[in-house]
């Protein structure tokens, strides 16, 4: 996460042997580039010809922008960008379906955005009870929570797809919506409900006593407290809710469905398809990316929060 | 300005076997500074708490300016309270912090902005104003937990070891400015601390609590010349009052075999008493080091330059035991020298329910 913030020189711990230290240290670097690897593989492919992704592998290419262009072809907004900045021209059109990079981009950006809207309103006064006002049992409530998520998905979506499909949503942006709001709940309320319990007690109480209603407590001297943490936990449902594919490929194969399913529809069956799909997974990527690096600081501030003085 | 009283006052926290503040019986004048003093977990944070309506009052009943109020919420009490980790709003400036209460009941901004600066002025905090918590010191927060409560002018103000933050000096100088606040504002307030010293400097009177009974109201004085009980007369004094149980010297409370001087009135009382279960009481100002009296042996010698305080081991019910003596560095003494401690002053009796026995 922290790419662009330095941490401060670490201070070998009194009486550890350097050696161990040395060790050590390249230990982490070796697993760190264990997990970068093949993120750093896949961008590589998607600037690589077919061929050249599919032959032996190789760091030694001439690198090419012609995939990224391939597999926004039919997308109009890439288009004018393609003849503004000149920077390639598309090959052939290959893959992609029904299913364009703007559709697709466009629809996940709807779909996420309003199912984390969604998540935040309910999550908000349920993490907000459980933790400040909570009731007897409420650990129980609290598992019943996070235990909608041991089911594994593929266990239920015959069920999902079956009623989907009674109310006329299969193919739908809408019922997108609904499962991702539902999905992310459960996790939403967990995180916020620990960001809210870090709240000091005295200043709900002095909140109280100079006569702030309930909502007025939660507006003007909670919230500004937790911000920090609601934008963490906002950003993890931005990251699952655009990441998701399963319930997007079974319940919306085709035209209203999300980045993912637009992924998994750079595979054809004729011809070679690794550089493209890797190129396409790249553009699915970055956004997110994006999303996190800007709000790391916040991010890491909301994880590490709890300064009471 | 307004009288508080406590009625019977009890706190059940639910699940506890005893509770927290057991039938709290205390009557508050109009304008007074009392402070609820007591070791920790002796229930006197929950009285405030009772009275400030954060905590509820499972029997009993709370009256504020003769308005019983035991079921009021905090809001409608007209109270404000001083928390000790000040609870100041983080996001808000100290301008806002102060004003927060008054933007709450709704007055109009102009007045609004007028009491706050009157309170940033007397508080010293006006170039503060547009700062956030976080950047003040520890002491200018505690100030702007003063502000907020006194830019409401409540009825009652309500501290909850308000001082507790702060490093020791800057601790005894808020001391005093908050009792001379407190007299200039005539606000009747209720203070809770731990710090014995604390309650005697500030409190017009002092109630003190052990496990959640009030042992003993009275003012600073009485309360050190007259403690109504062993707990009180331990634990109010620096140092502690010394408190041995009795000796039986020829039918008399005796401290390491010597008769302790005692009215007449107070040996007939004791007449019924087992002895063993007398204790006796003396302050280490009314010890005196010199040619007649227990001997013993000096152990420690705490200087502290008008005065020292020399521990004394002596042979008392056939044990070691150490009685501290205030000495004016009259003598010159040190470790392992023999002197003689004799009495010089008052003697507090305590009968083998615990109770003073008055003369």
């Amino acid at each position: 996460m922290a790419l662009f913030t330095r941490a401060p020189k670490a201070e070998p711990i009194l009486g550890q042997n350097r050696v161990v230290a040395a060790i050590l240290g390249l230990l982490t670097w070796i697993i760190g580039l264990l997990f970068f690897f093949p993120l750093f593989w896949l961008v590589l492919n998607g600037f690589k010809e077919e061929s050249v992704a599919n032959a032996s592998p190789t760091l030694v290419f001439d690198p090419t922008t012609d995939r990224f262009c391939d597999v926004t072809a039919t997308s109009k907004w890439v288009s004018w960008f393609t003849e503004l900045t000149n920077l390639c021209q598309p090959s052939e059109v290959t893959g992609g379906g029904l299913l364009t990079f703007s559709e697709a981009f466009s629809n996940s950006f709807w779909i996420v955005l309003i199912s984390t809207v969604l998540v935040m309103i309910l999550a908000v006064p349920a993490a907000y009870a459980l933790a400040i006002r909570p009731m007897r049992k409420w650990r129980d409530v609290l598992f019943f929570f996070i235990s909608t998520k041991f089911l594994p998905i593929v266990g239920i979506i015959m069920p999902v797809w079956i009623i989907a499909r009674d109310l006329n949503l299969l193919g739908t942006r809408t019922v997108l919506v609904i499962l991702y709001t539902a999905m992310n709940l459960p996790l939403a309320v967990w995180m916020l409900r620990s960001f809210f319990a870090e709240v000091p007690k005295e200043l709900i109480e002095a909140a109280q006593i100079d006569g702030c209603s309930l909502m007025g407590q939660l507006r003007q001297v909670i919230l500004p407290i937790v911000a920090p943490g609601l934008a963490a936990t906002a950003l993890l449902c931005v990251i699952f809710a655009w990441n998701e594919f399963f319930f997007a490929i079974q319940l919306n194969p085709t035209g209203a469905s999300t980045m993912p399913v637009w992924v998994n529809a750079q595979q054809n069956f004729q011809g070679q398809f690794l550089a493209e799909l890797s190129a396409a997974s790249v553009l699915a990527t970055f956004p997110v990316v994006i999303a996190g690096w800007v709000a790391q600081k916040r991010m890491i501030r909301g994880l590490a929060m709890g300064a009471i003085k | 300005m307004a009288e508080v009283r406590y009625e019977a006052a009890s706190r059940l926290y639910p699940g506890a076997e005893e509770p927290a503040v057991n039938k709290l019986n205390l009557d508050i004048a109009d304008g007074e500074l009392l402070v609820l003093v007591g070791p920790s977990g002796c229930g006197k944070s929950t009285a405030l708490r009772m009275l400030a309506g954060l905590e509820t009052v499972t029997s009993g009943s709370v009256h504020i300016n003769g308005v019983d109020v035991t079921l009021k919420p905090p809001q409608d009490r007209d109270i404000a309270m001083v928390f000790q980790n000040y609870a100041l709003y983080p996001s808000m400036t100290v301008a806002q912090n102060m004003g927060f209460a008054l933007k709450q009941a709704k007055v109009p901004k102009a007045e609004r902005e007028a009491q706050v600066r009157e309170a940033a002025r007397i508080l010293d905090l006006t170039e503060y104003l547009d700062r956030k918590p976080k950047n003040l010191s520890g002491g200018q927060r505690q100030r702007v937990a003063m502000g907020r409560a006194i830019v409401r002018k409540p009825q009652v103000f309500l501290m909850d070891e308000p001082l507790s933050n702060l490093d020791a000096k800057l601790r005894v100088q808020t001391r005093t400015e908050l009792v001379d606040l407190q007299a200039r504002l005539g606000v009747t307030t209720v203070y809770v601390t731990h710090d014995q010293v604390e309650a005697m400097t500030m409190g017009d009177r002092v109630a003190v609590l052990k496990f959640g009974e009030l042992q003993q109201v009275d003012a600073p004085r009485t309360l050190y010349s007259a403690p109504a009980n062993k707990f009180v007369a331990g634990f109010i004094g620096s140092p502690a009052m010394n408190l041995l149980d009795a000796e039986d010297v020829d039918g008399a409370p005796g401290i390491a075999g010597a008769a302790i001087p005692l009215e007449e009135s107070v040996l007939s009382q004791l007449k019924s008493q087992d002895l063993d279960q007398v204790a006796v009481g003396v302050r280490p100002e009314h010890l005196t080091l010199g040619t007649t009296g227990i001997e013993g042996e000096v152990t420690v010698v705490e200087e502290l330059g008008s005065e020292s305080f020399v521990h004394v081991t002596v042979s008392h019910r056939g044990e070691p035991t150490t009685l501290v003596v205030r000495d004016r560095g009259e003598t010159e003494t040190g470790r392992g020298d023999r002197v003689k401690v004799d009495f010089g002053g008052p003697i507090h009796v305590f009968g083998s329910d615990g109770l003073r026995v008055e003369a």
